[in-house]
């Protein structure tokens, strides 16, 4: 008996190390390549190509974050990208919470048909070709338009909605109701404010897939450089053709003797500047993912 | 999830149906939006049967029944492309599935709440960076004066870099890694989630009997979440051909598209680029068929298996 309990505590111990050893791993897996990115874009153009920089600039520069400044396409690619943020997650929002609030109210009459109706777009959809064409067909092709209009309802956030809306105490809605309120008026001043934890998450999700897109500025507003987006901006920098015609007009820009900047620390601090915003943000939004994900992947 | 019948099922009176009006008036445009931007594109199918000529449109084109189908079958590179775009599935799908669960049970074991807590926090991280930003760091991490290269070298494993993404048979593993890297964090949330949810009762009834920790792990933890595991696996089994774009297309080159090609770049490819909208449907569609098979196959063996059905 004694002998099995102290067995047992090494092997626990040895266990409690390995799995420390597991973690940090993990945890260095996961944040060197970021960290060495940021450094790397911190570092003088030429002297970085050499390699062996780690976590810290081994020649410290900023130049590269001026020339990315002032790159006229990335700013515009990060105004545009801020604005179909915005825009593309206020309507989402509105349009998915009152779609689930409708599909989600007990006597609403096509309540399940208007379901299965969204349900069915999550698994047929025409692909390719046929959106493609359906999009220049309506005039939406070499628009801002094209980034909000048609994901703007999207059935797997519905559903997160609508589970949560089915949660709430019907009671609320029938007092609501004898007091005379109609169904506008309950969403907008009960069902709401309750919703504020689900609508966080769903804010989170669409915000992050609108900062994050790139493909559709590639397809459809191609050659609208107006609309192109911080994401497809970067994807060109980090294409190796556009890598060589990039450094070099930037490097005729700023003038041979200043040409301090290579693609490579270039590429890392328009990096840097594309993923700041949203990891200074994801930390304190957590609990409302880890909620809307628990929802999203249980009741489906 | 039981749901109880609705006593108030009463008929549909005029004035029910007034006092609806605006969730009518919100369903009815919600509908329109739905026909336009989800149905209305089905129509479209029709092109893979034509020889569409977009100077005619749809009702112009001339019809020429399986042809396209025909000259895919045919068609070497496109049976590639399908093969490619299984295998990566799959490994995708086997390798982060067993990496989430791995990660999730170990960060259970983890007794400090801050430690845990902060390992978490870093382990979300990579989900919310694109993945232009992972190939990215991807491929530097990858390159010749890389960290990968640097290791290997400095350990003698290797005399001469590697330059990894000028070999197929290094392809496949990189994408899988690439997925694992981004992935394996989030994919754990819902695995950590459903740990919790195991009586802690059972732990200590296994303390008691002098379990060790991998006992412990090997007999509740797995068992506990194994419907779990079940049910995410059978329903991402239904999306393995729809995983096959971003990563390839972003870290694919010449060298290796052989290996590196999946349906959706070949319809990519083919659809746009080349301007063939017919072959980009017909490909497009026979993804779908084979998509939407897989998922009633797995909705079938989920409800033998009396699991939750999916939908």
């Amino acid at each position: 008996m004694k002998k099995k309990k102290i067995k047992s505590s090494l092997g626990s111990k040895i266990f409690t190390i390995l799995n420390s050893l597991f973690m940090i791993a993990f945890v260095i897996i996961t944040l060197y390549p970021v960290l060495n990115t940021v450094a790397i874009s911190f570092n003088d153009g030429i002297d970085a190509v050499r390699g062996g920089i780690y976590l810290w600039p081994r020649k410290f520069a900023i130049k590269n974050y001026e020339t990315v400044l002032a790159m006229e396409n990335l700013i515009i690619g990060a105004k545009i990208t801020v604005a179909r943020t915005l825009i593309g997650t206020v309507s989402s929002l509105i349009v998915n919470a009152l779609l689930a609030y409708v599909v989600s109210r007990k006597r609403f009459l096509f309540k399940s048909q208007l379901s299965l109706f969204w349900v069915i777009t999550m698994y047929v959809n025409g692909g390719l070709i046929p959106v493609f064409l359906l999009y220049r067909n309506l005039h939406l092709t070499g628009t801002f338009w094209v980034y909000v209009v048609p994901g703007m309802v999207s059935a797997w956030n519905m559903l997160v909605l609508r589970t949560y809306m089915l949660g709430l105490p019907d009671s609320l809605e029938e007092s609501a109701q004898l007091d005379g309120a109609g169904y506008m008026t309950i969403f907008w001043k009960i069902i709401s404010p309750l919703c504020k934890p689900v609508y966080a998450t769903i804010v989170l999700f669409v915000a992050v897939g609108q900062w994050n897109s790139w493909f559709d500025a590639m397809l459809y507003n191609r050659m609208k450089t107006e609309y192109t987006t911080l994401q497809y901006e970067l994807m060109k920098l980090l294409s190796s053709v556009m890598q060589q015609s990039g450094s070099a007009a930037s490097a005729s820009e700023r003038g041979s003797a200043a040409a301090a900047i290579t693609p490579l620390t270039i590429r890392a601090a328009a990096t840097v500047v594309t993923m700041l915003p949203i990891i200074c943000l994801y930390p304190f939004l957590q609990r409302y993912f880890v909620t809307g994900l628990t929802i999203g992947g249980v009741k489906e | 999830m039981a749901r109880v019948k609705q006593k108030k099922d009463k008929r549909i009176t005029w004035k029910e149906v007034k006092r609806q009006k605006s969730l009518l008036i919100i369903a009815f445009f919600v509908t329109v939006y739905g026909f336009i931007f989800y149905y209305w594109p089905l129509t479209g199918w029709v092109m893979a049967f034509q020889n569409y000529k977009p100077a005619k449109g749809i009702l112009g084109s001339k019809f020429v029944g399986l042809d396209k189908f025909k000259f895919l079958f045919q068609d070497a590179a496109f049976i590639r492309v399908i093969r490619n775009t299984f295998c990566m599935g799959a490994l995708n799908l086997v390798t982060t599935t067993i990496m989430a669960i791995l990660f999730a049970v170990l960060l259970n074991e983890i007794r400090s709440t801050i430690a845990k807590k902060l390992v978490q926090t870093i382990s979300y991280m990579p989900h919310f960076l694109s993945w232009i930003i992972v190939t990215g760091i991807l491929h530097d991490a990858l390159s010749s004066t890389g960290i990968i290269n640097d290791l290997l070298m400095r350990s003698g494993v290797i005399t001469n870099a590697i330059n990894f993404f000028a070999h197929p048979k290094y392809f496949w593993p990189i994408v899988a890694f690439a997925n694992c890297w981004k992935e394996t964090g989030w994919n754990a949330i819902i695995y950590l989630a459903a740990i919790t949810a195991i009586d802690p009762s059972l732990y200590e009834a296994a303390s008691i009997d002098g379990a060790s920790r991998l006992q412990k792990i090997r007999y509740i933890t797995l068992p506990g979440i194994k419907p779990t595991i079940m049910i995410l696996l059978l329903m991402n089994i239904g999306n393995v051909l729809n995983a096959g774009f971003e990563v390839q297309y972003l870290l694919g080159n010449g060298l290796v598209q052989s290996v590196s090609q999946t349906i959706d770049i070949y319809v990519l490819n083919w659809g746009i680029s080349q301007n063939d909208f017919s072959l980009g449907t017909a490909a497009g569609i026979f993804k779908s068929a084979v998509s939407i098979a897989l998922i009633v196959i797995c909705n079938y063996l989920a409800k033998r298996a009396g699991e939750e059905r999916l939908f």
